[in-house]
């Protein structure tokens, strides 16, 4: 119990009286994710819900080691090593993929419309914060596409750019966009005119302003649209997938579910949801060494 | 004594936020700065003491009149007038010699150069040890005192100071007080200095202005000499309780009440 004494000491020493929120979660939240899997496995080794709606976790966790074709990668290692003589087991995988081949294409497919987001709308946000015109032209369209569903103009980017690759990777891309220039705009607006007017009077040119000040100033706000910008993104990749995709996890999730593989559509959720936890606990590391002084000026 | 910084009949006027009419922040206001001069606004806000220096930065353009420095007309903010604020003007992803060197960077000076500068300047504030902290773990008074020296840092004929003890309480400010002094008497720069306390304003100028609201202007200007007595005794509590100091800050006080009042009842149909 030494942990737990650790943890209550630590939720003592922390802010003052009244604040709302303060201590810490984390050992809240393991035990709701335990409690939670113990909740799934308990109801269905009682049989209680049938396995189509929801298999249970032994269920999911063969289906994985069967689609990540387990016993013939690790039996190909112990080959390799001269352990065994031959390799005996199949690589089945699903939807004539592996699992690692699913992940990777929409890996491939999340990251590549991500990384184009940052390098375009992170510049077009600062150019609309810190000018007019930037601003007038950019906003009605940013602002008219960004509610609207991807799902919705899916079949737009089918006919414009048809059923490759480019046509996937832009509907992320224009999901994961939005979210990424408004931060930036509003990253713009964070530092005060006293650090401007201070660089001013040190002879600072409009560019130094803009590189050594404002988009310095900017960085945590950059970084949480990109936490944000990515979660688009997986949420857009099962549409971007729907339409002659070979392999993906969306592609996987939506054949299972034709099948009613109930189980792989649970292993497909698990899988994008830990990926995209993953990240976003990277991106929460970068955050914190990146810009420490968040919120402390 | 010839002017350095010559400000001749200046006036700024702001479209008023509320109805459709003008707001005269200075009206007319003329006023010259010669070499080691320390020069304190004092007056109630709204006075136009802070849109003075703004124009004097640079920041703002006056409506009319002119201000020029060693003849030049000013156009715009420039290093040869370094600015210090009440506060939120640091660089917080920067440490504390990063950002007091920040003005040498912009120069284009050479990393181990600036730094050398830099150093100089923080040990003029006391803060040599400090130069390795993120600036957002310092005190107010610390912050500050980086602040001076990134002004220093660019070596400007000029120091502009905005309020800048405004957010420290009563103790750091009588240290800062004294410290800016000798940063003062060391450097011989021309200050501005603007302040809410008469105390702080009458200790420290050597020519002290005070303003008038509505439109601002200055009522009257003091030539003082305890900044001169402070340099030379070194004891700041001493000339404060001094009955000389009391006579003149009494005189101040009624001044701006006096204003205050006739503010008021000029404001009246």
């Amino acid at each position: 119990m030494n942990l737990l004494a650790r943890f209550r000491k630590r939720e003592e020493a922390v802010d003052p009286y009244g604040t709302p929120g303060t201590g810490r979660s984390t050992l809240i939240s393991v035990t709701t994710i335990a409690a939670i899997l113990a909740a799934w496995w308990l109801v269905t080794q009682l049989e209680l819900i049938r396995p189509l709606f929801l298999p249970s976790p032994e269920l999911v966790i063969a289906k994985f080691l069967k689609i990540s074709c387990f016993d013939h990668y690790w039996q190909s290692g112990a080959a390799a090593l001269g352990l065994v003589d031959e390799v005996v087991a199949e690589c089945e995988g699903f939807s004539e993929n592996a699992l690692h081949q699913h992940v990777l294409w929409s890996l491939y497919r999340v990251f590549s419309a991500f990384l184009l987001a940052v390098v375009t709308a992170v510049p077009i946000g600062i150019t609309m914060g810190m000018n007019r015109y930037a601003r007038g032209v950019f906003d009605p369209p940013i602002e008219f596409y960004r509610p609207i569903p991807p799902l919705a103009y899916l079949p737009l980017t089918i006919i414009w750019f048809g059923i490759g690759d480019f046509g996937k990777i832009f509907l992320i891309y224009l999901a994961c966009f939005a979210p990424l220039a408004i931060s930036a705009r509003s990253g713009v607006r964070s530092c005060s005119i006293e650090q401007i007017h201070a660089a001013y009077s040190m002879g600072a040119t409009q560019g130094q302003i803009v590189r050594q000040v404002v988009m310095k100033a900017a960085l945590p706000e950059i970084l949480t649209g990109m936490r944000i910008s990515i979660a688009f993104g997986w949420t857009t990749l099962v549409a971007a997938e729907m339409v002659a995709a070979k392999a993906g996890i969306g592609v996987m999730v939506l054949n299972a579910a034709r099948f009613l593989a109930t189980d792989i559509v649970f292993l497909g959720i698990v899988v994008i949801g830990l990926i995209a936890f993953f990240f976003d606990s990277l991106m929460r590391w970068v955050e914190r060494s990146l810009v420490p002084w968040k919120g402390k000026m | 004594m010839t002017a350095v910084l010559r400000l001749n009949e200046i006036s700024v006027v702001f479209p008023s936020l509320v109805g459709g009419g003008n707001l005269t922040a200075l009206d007319r206001v003329s006023l010259d700065f010669g070499p080691e001069e320390f020069v304190v606004a004092l007056g109630a806000s709204g006075c136009g003491k802070s849109t003075l220096l703004n124009v004097m930065a640079g920041f703002i353009k006056p409506t009319s009149g002119d201000i020029t420095l060693h003849d030049e007309p000013v156009t715009g903010p420039g290093k040869d007038r370094g600015v210090v604020f009440q506060r939120h003007a640091l660089l917080p992803w920067l440490n504390v010699i990063d950002n007091v060197a920040f003005g040498l960077k912009l120069q284009g000076v050479g990393e181990s150069e600036r730094r050398a500068v830099a150093q100089e300047n923080l040990e003029l504030v006391g803060l040599s040890e400090f130069h390795a902290h993120p600036v957002y773990q310092l005190s107010g008074g610390m912050q500050q005192r980086v602040g001076l020296a990134r002004a220093l840092t660019s070596n400007p004929e000029i120091l502009l100071m905005d309020e800048p003890l405004g957010a420290l309480d009563a103790f750091t400010r009588e240290n800062m007080q004294e410290l800016i002094l000798d940063v003062w008497r060391r450097t011989r720069k021309i200050v501005f200095f603007i302040t809410h306390s008469v105390e702080e304003a009458l200790f420290m100028a050597t020519k002290l202005i005070v303003m008038s609201p509505r439109p601002g202007r200055i009522a009257r200007e003091y030539d003082l000499e305890f900044s001169a007595r402070y340099s030379e005794l070194g004891n700041a509590r001493a000339i404060k309780s001094d009955h000389e100091f009391i006579a003149v800050r009494e005189e101040v006080l009624s001044l701006i009440h006096g204003e205050q009042a006739g503010g008021t009842e000029a404001t009246d149909p």
